[in-house]
C-alpha cells in the first residue's frame, strides 16, 4: 500500500514538474517578446521612413538628382536616348540581364528599363555587395576606361553597374541595384516608399 | 578548488572574518597553495596580461562615460569634447582605445600559446571553449565600440557588419533590421551598441572570464612540456613535486611582464596612439555621413583576417551568405580543436615536423590575411589577360582565396597530419629549459 502510493505520487511529482516547467518556460518566452521587439524600428523611426514625393520634372535629360528616402540615397536618373539604347548593348556582360533575382526590384518595373516609365529610373544608390554608396559615372569612357558606357561604379570594392542598376559580371556584388517600390501620382510627381498594391 | 582549508587558523581579525566569509582558504586555494607547473616560460604571462587589460578597460571605459554622449547628434562632438576638453580626457580615451587592439595582440599570443602547448586537450577542452566564448564576446564588445566614436569608418563598418545579417537567407532583411532598430544605422543603432558596449557584453565577459578561471583552477594549467604534474605528488603533502605556488612566484613573474607591457603600451599612448592609422583609422575623424561612403572601408586590424576571408569567398547563386559562413566559420572553428587534434602529445616540443609546418602555415596565413584585410583588393594589380582562368582577376583576391584554404586546411585536415605527424617521447616530469 505504501509502496503503491509512493509510485503513484512519484508519476504525479514528475507530471506536476514538467507541467510547471514547460508553463514556466512558456511565460518566461512570452516575457522575451516585448524585449525583442523594443528593439524593432520605433513608431518614429517608421513615420521618418515613410514615403517621400519628389517632382521629377525637375530632373534634366542625362542628368540624375539624388534624394533620400529611409535615409538612403535615391537616384532619379532621367535617361537619355542614348542612355536607353546603351542598355541593350551587350547583355552578356552583365550579371543577371534578365532581372532573375525578383527582390531586386518591384513586379511593374521587372522589365527591359527596369522603371515605370522607360526613361526615368529610380533606384537606390546602395551597392548590393556590402552597403557602400557608388557614385554615379553617366558619360560613357574617361577615366573609367574604353568600353565604359555610363552608370554606376562603387569605390569601395570595384562593382559596376549598367544604367538600369544592372551588375556587370566580375564585380563583388552579387545582385542588381535594388528598384524601391514608387508610383506616379500624376505626369510629373512620383512617390517612394508606396506603390499601388503594398505599402513599404 | 577540491582542498578544504580550516578556516580557525587565524586569530585577530582575519581570524574574525574568516569565521564569517572563506577570505584566507580562498587566497589559500587560488594564489599562496595553488600549484602550477614550475616550467611556465614567456607564452604563459598572457593570460594575466589579458585580465589586466579587462580591468583597464573597464575602469577607463567608465569614466569615458563620464563624458560621453550616445546621440547620433552629439556622439561626435563629446569624443572631442574629451580629447580637448576634459582634464586627462585624451590620455584615458587613449588609454581605452589603445587597450582595445592591445587586449587583442596579448589574446592573439594567449590562443597561440594554446595551440603550441596542446592547452585545449583532455581535460582542459571546457577551459578551451570558454575561452573562445571570450574571444567571441571580445570581438563583439570592440564591434560595438567602435561605432561610438560616430564616425564615418564607425558608420560603414557598422554598415558593412550589419548588412552581413541581411545576407542571412529567409530572415536576413528582417534581422538586419531589427539589429540596427531602424532602416539604417541612425541613433536608434548608437543608443543600443552602446548599451550592448557598456553592459551587456562587459557583463557577459566578466561572467566567462570568471567561469574560465574556475575551469582552469580546477583542472590545472598546462606547460610548455604538456606533462601532467598531478601524476607526480610528494606522498606526504599532496603537492605536486613540479608545482610551485602561484603567490609569490608567478605574481612576481607577472609582475615582471606587466612592467615590460607597459613599456609598449604607454610608449604607444604617448608617441603613436593612433599608430599610422591601424589603432585609430583617419576616416574617423571625420563624422559620419549616411549619404558619403569613404573610397575604402576597411575594419580594426584586429578584424582583418576575418574580414579577409569574407571578401575571399565570392558571391554563389546571387548571394553574399557564403562568404558570411566562412567568416562566422572561421570564428567558431576554434571551439572544435581539442577534437580535431588527434595528437597523442600536448606540446609542440614533442610534436613532429608536420605539424609544426601546418600550424607556422596556419600563422603565416593569418598574418598575410589580416595585412590583406587592411587593403583595396586591388592593391597587387590583376593578372594579365592571357592567362587562363585568373586573366583579368585581382593578384590580391586570388592569393586571399589561397591562404583562406589554407587557414580552414590547418583545421579540417588537423585530425589527418596530427595522427600521422612523428612524435617524440614524452619526459614524465616537466623540463626547465
Amino acid at each position: 500500500m505504501a509502496n503503491k502510493s509512493k509510485k503513484v505520487s512519484l508519476d504525479r511529482r514528475r507530471f506536476l514538474v514538467a507541467a510547471t516547467s514547460v508553463t514556466g518556460a512558456i511565460g518566461a518566452t512570452a516575457l522575451g517578446v516585448p524585449f525583442v521587439s523594443s528593439m524593432l524600428p520605433s513608431e518614429k523611426a517608421k513615420a521618418a521612413g515613410a514615403s517621400v514625393q519628389v517632382d521629377v520634372s525637375q530632373v534634366a535629360s542625362g542628368e540624375v538628382l539624388t534624394t533620400e528616402w529611409r535615409g538612403q540615397p535615391v537616384w532619379i536618373l532621367n535617361r537619355s536616348d542614348e542612355m536607353i539604347k546603351s542598355l541593350k548593348s551587350n547583355p552578356k556582360k552583365l550579371a543577371d540581364p534578365n532581372l532573375n533575382v525578383s527582390s531586386q526590384q518591384p513586379k511593374y518595373c521587372q522589365n527591359k528599363t527596369r522603371s515605370i516609365k522607360p526613361n526615368i529610373l529610380v533606384i537606390v544608390g546602395i551597392c548590393t555587395h556590402l552597403g557602400c554608396a557608388p557614385s554615379p559615372r553617366l558619360s560613357p569612357k574617361g577615366d573609367m576606361g574604353e568600353n565604359w558606357e555610363g552608370g554606376f561604379f562603387c569605390p569601395c570594392h570595384g562593382s559596376k553597374f549598367d544604367l538600369a542598376g544592372r551588375v556587370f559580371k566580375g564585380s563583388p556584388a552579387p545582385t542588381n541595384l535594388v528598384v524601391p517600390p514608387h508610383k506616379y501620382l500624376d505626369e510629373n510627381i512620383i512617390i517612394l516608399g508606396e506603390d499601388t498594391k503594398e505599402k513599404a | 578548488m577540491a582542498k578544504k582549508i580550516d578556516s580557525q587558523d587565524s586569530a585577530g581579525f582575519i581570524g574574525w572574518i574568516d569565521e564569517r566569509f572563506p577570505l584566507s582558504s580562498f587566497i589559500k586555494n587560488h594564489l599562496t597553495e595553488y600549484y602550477a607547473p614550475k616550467n611556465f616560460n614567456f607564452w604563459y604571462l598572457f593570460g594575466a596580461l589579458a585580465l589586466f587589460v579587462f580591468v583597464m578597460q573597464i575602469l577607463t571605459g567608465i569614466f569615458l562615460t563620464m563624458h560621453y554622449k550616445p546621440d547620433a547628434a552629439q556622439a561626435f562632438a563629446s569624443v572631442e569634447y574629451i580629447m580637448r576638453d576634459v582634464s586627462f580626457g585624451w590620455l584615458i580615451r587613449y588609454m581605452h582605445s589603445t587597450g582595445s587592439s592591445l587586449f587583442f595582440v596579448v589574446i592573439y599570443l594567449h590562443m597561440f600559446k594554446s595551440l603550441m602547448y596542446g592547452s585545449y586537450q583532455k581535460p582542459r577542452e571546457l577551459l578551451w571553449i570558454f575561452g573562445v566564448a571570450i574571444f567571441l564576446a571580445l570581438m563583439a564588445e570592440a564591434f560595438f565600440g567602435y561605432l561610438l566614436p560616430w564616425g564615418q569608418m564607425s558608420y560603414w563598418g557598422a554598415q558593412v557588419i550589419v548588412n552581413l545579417f541581411a545576407a542571412v537567407p529567409f530572415i536576413g532583411p528582417d534581422l538586419a533590421e531589427w539589429v540596427r532598430g531602424d532602416y539604417l544605422i541612425s541613433d536608434a543603432t548608437l543608443n543600443r551598441f552602446f548599451a550592448f558596449h557598456v553592459i551587456a557584453l562587459p557583463l557577459a565577459l566578466a561572467g566567462l572570464i570568471l567561469t574560465h578561471l574556475i575551469a582552469l583552477h580546477e583542472v590545472g594549467s598546462n606547460n610548455p612540456d604538456g606533462v601532467e604534474i598531478k601524476n607526480y605528488k610528494d606522498k606526504k603533502t599532496g603537492i605536486p613535486l613540479d608545482g610551485i605556488p602561484f603567490h609569490p612566484y608567478y605574481t612576481v613573474k607577472d609582475l615582471i611582464g606587466l612592467t615590460v607591457f607597459l613599456i609598449v603600451f604607454a610608449s604607444i599612448i604617448f608617441f603613436a596612439p593612433e599608430m599610422g592609422g591601424y589603432f585609430l583609422e583617419a576616416n574617423n575623424f571625420v563624422p559620419a555621413d549616411p549619404l558619403v561612403t569613404p573610397s575604402h572601408i576597411a575594419p580594426v586590424w584586429y578584424f582583418t583576417p576575418f574580414y579577409s576571408i569574407l571578401r575571399a569567398v565570392p558571391p554563389i547563386l546571387n548571394s553574399q551568405f557564403p562568404g558570411v559562413a566562412a567568416m562566422g566559420l572561421s570564428v567558431l572553428i576554434f571551439a572544435f580543436v581539442p577534437w580535431l587534434d588527434k595528437s597523442p602529445v600536448r606540446s609542440i616540443r614533442y610534436k613532429g615536423i608536420l605539424y609544426k609546418k601546418w600550424l607556422g602555415a596556419f600563422v603565416v596565413s593569418f598574418i598575410i590575411l589580416g595585412y590583406l584585410g587592411t587593403v583595396p583588393s586591388t592593391i597587387w594589380g590583376q593578372f594579365p589577360m592571357i592567362l587562363p582562368l585568373l586573366g583579368g582577376s585581382d593578384v590580391a583576391t586570388v592569393a586571399a582565396r589561397i591562404f583562406t584554404i589554407i587557414y580552414f586546411s590547418f583545421f579540417i585536415l588537423m585530425p589527418i597530419y596530427s595522427k600521422k605527424s612523428i612524435t617524440k617521447p614524452v619526459p614524465t616530469r616537466v623540463t626547465m629549459k
